[in-house]
């Protein structure tokens, strides 16, 4: 078993005159959690339809588990398990039927096609909707059955493309737990999100792109410090001295980028770790009392604006993905 | 949650794949309780409005008229259970089941012959409930009874094969609307311009060609020729040639559509 279990190279794929992807290179060890960060229409759903086997690349090539998409997509997807952007459940079967279904159609016997799908009912907290219809259930009991209709194979390799788009903060929290728990059974998970909270919190690797190109990879750590040092924070007790504050902390910044000014907390990037030090000092000198002062890494938010120039969240009116899906339909 | 072994996998079966996805289909119809009605209680309202409005005019009394139009009842039936699979498979290509099937190792097709297979279920208890319906009627099978098996028997197939133009239709339309549109725009004339309510000797001349040329008329001729006994070597052969045809042409469509759709 090589330790890198996702492998992909120049992978290429148009749709009519867009290139959804246009030569993305990632590896995904064994084990971990591999995040494709990007806005609506990098080509993160692309990406993963073709590492699912469901879609071919123009050019490049993609190795599953040591196995080829293209050459050999039958033994990838024995080993995959996949959870789309929407839950892609029957919703005229009960949750219950969803899942002996699944099992079924892999091949296992009745009973324990059954005991497989109790067991993942319990797991994922649905054992008292197993006979209801999936039509009656909630936003987040489908993703979480979409999400155990994924496992019922028991896959190497779990595919997340998106997994919490669209959920409520509770249910993201307890979709992210059970993610982690797979992850620590031995599970390799490759996610897709557009939240940069949510690769932060889960990925180990992160590869960020954009257009279809890779712009970034690396540890969360590594993309942090890839834009500086760290974020200083103050809040003056009295607002009035905002102004004095934000002129103290500006002569400290890294660059020429200066303080920002919320209207209550300033901060400012730095990279020499003795500004800290300093704005006491000075602050103190300036007779300003401070609520709060504190260094920080800066968020994946930050991260982002400064590799693409843009905000993430701006892109989402494009929806790229969306609109090739349409090219693609027959008519 | 067990731990995150491989289980044992076998080789893709197409055949218990099938089986699986066409149970899947017909425990829909426990959640879709209107499919019952759809498959029942229609065809019977189809057979009493079209025997009691229509028969007394057409040839003088409704008994009579029941031993003509029973066999297009029928066929007309078959035409139209099949939009169930259309209707299915569109609804399975636009929420995303289809993915998951996809990424799955089973049998591809095991989708469209499951549907298929579900359907073809369907259509056996619709022909069981209006053949005995017409049978409380006063239906007779004038054929024997080798005629009554072999006339029913022909027409599920023909409702079977009628399942692909149906099946490429569901997969290739982009909404059910458009299912439902192209649809109807199809069968109800065929089955309305065929000898399935009228003999095609009373029609305008342009008509009457039309519904000589009309598969369904040779279909339904056969049905007819089987139930009630009388010569049907010569609309059998039509049929049949129209069968294969149809079955030829729309059937590798439809598995190509389903392996290009994503």
């Amino acid at each position: 078993m090589s330790t890198s279990a996702i492998e992909a190279e120049g992978l290429v794929r148009t749709f009519g005159k867009v290139r959804a992807l246009d030569g993305i290179d990632m590896v995904a060890r064994e084990g971990t959690v591999f995040g494709l960060l990007g806005p609506n229409g990098a080509g993160k759903t692309t990406a993963i339809r073709i590492l699912s086997t469901l879609l071919r690349p123009d050019a490049g090539r993609a190795i599953v588990g040591g196995y080829d998409v293209v050459h050999e997509p039958a033994k990838v997807r024995s080993l995959i398990g996949l959870t789309g952007q929407y839950a892609a459940v029957d919703e005229l079967l009960s949750g219950e039927e969803n899942l002996f279904m699944l099992g079924r159609l892999l091949g296992t016997s009745r009973s324990s096609a059954r005991a497989r799908a109790k067991e993942l009912l319990e797991a994922f907290d649905l054992s008292d909707a197993a006979g209801k219809y999936v039509k009656a259930y909630s936003g987040g009991m489908r993703r979480r059955l979409d999400l155990a209709a994924s496992l019922v194979g028991r896959p190497r390799f779990l595919y997340l493309d998106e997994p919490t788009t669209g959920l409520d903060p509770r249910s993201r929290l307890e979709l992210w737990g059970m993610i982690r728990t797979l992850v620590a059974e031995g599970t390799t998970v490759l996610l897709t999100t557009q939240y940069l909270d949510e690769a932060d919190r889960l990925a180990d690797e992160i590869v960020v792109i954009d257009h279809g190109k890779v712009i970034a990879a690396g540890t969360p750590q590594q993309l942090k410090t890839r834009i500086g040092g760290q974020v200083l924070q103050a809040q003056p007790a009295d607002p009035a001295d905002l102004p004095a504050t934000e002129k103290i902390l500006a002569a400290l910044a890294e660059g020429d980028d200066g303080a920002h000014n919320d209207g209550q907390l300033v901060s400012v990037s730095i990279r020499d770790r003795s500004a800290l030090g300093q704005a006491v000092r000075q602050l103190d000198d300036a007779g300003i009392a401070v609520d709060d002062l504190s260094l920080r890494r800066p968020s994946l938010d930050e991260v982002f604006l400064a590799i693409t120039g843009h905000v993430a969240e701006e892109e989402r009116v494009e929806d790229l993905e969306q609109g090739s899906t349409d090219e693609r339909r027959p008519t | 949650m067990s731990t995150a072994t491989l289980a044992p996998r076998v080789r893709p079966n197409l055949v218990s794949n099938t089986l699986q996805l066409a149970r899947r289909y017909l425990l829909h119809i426990k959640a879709t309780p209107e499919q019952l009605v759809e498959m029942t209680i229609q065809p019977i309202m189809f057979l009493v409005l079209f025997v009691f409005v229509f028969g007394g005019a057409i040839l003088g009394s409704w008994q009579e008229y029941l031993q003509y139009a029973l066999p297009g009842i029928l066929v007309q039936a078959v035409c139209f259970l099949p939009f169930t699979t259309a209707l299915a498979l569109n609804a399975d290509f636009t929420r995303g089941v289809i993915d998951r099937f996809r990424s799955l190792p089973i049998a591809r097709s095991a989708v469209i012959s499951g549907r298929i297979l579900a359907d073809g279920a369907r259509i056996a208890w619709s022909i069981v409930i209006i053949t005995g319906f017409s049978m409380i009627l006063g239906f007779s099978f004038g054929g024997g009874t080798a005629g009554a098996i072999g006339s029913l028997v022909f027409v599920l197939v023909f409702g079977l094969v009628m399942c692909w133009p149906m099946a490429f239709l569901g997969i290739t339309a982009r909404t059910p609307e458009s299912v439902n549109t192209w649809g109807f725009m199809l069968i109800l004339p065929l089955t309305f311009a065929s000898s399935a309510f009228a003999p095609p000797e009373s029609m305008p001349g342009w008509l009457e060609a039309f519904v000589n040329a009309n598969p369904i008329t040779a279909v339904i001729d056969t049905a007819r020729g089987l139930m009630l006994g009388g010569a049907v070597a010569d609309p059998l052969l039509k049929a049949v040639i129209w069968m294969v045809v149809i079955v030829a042409v729309f059937a590798p469509l439809a598995i190509v559509r389903y392996r290009r759709r994503i």
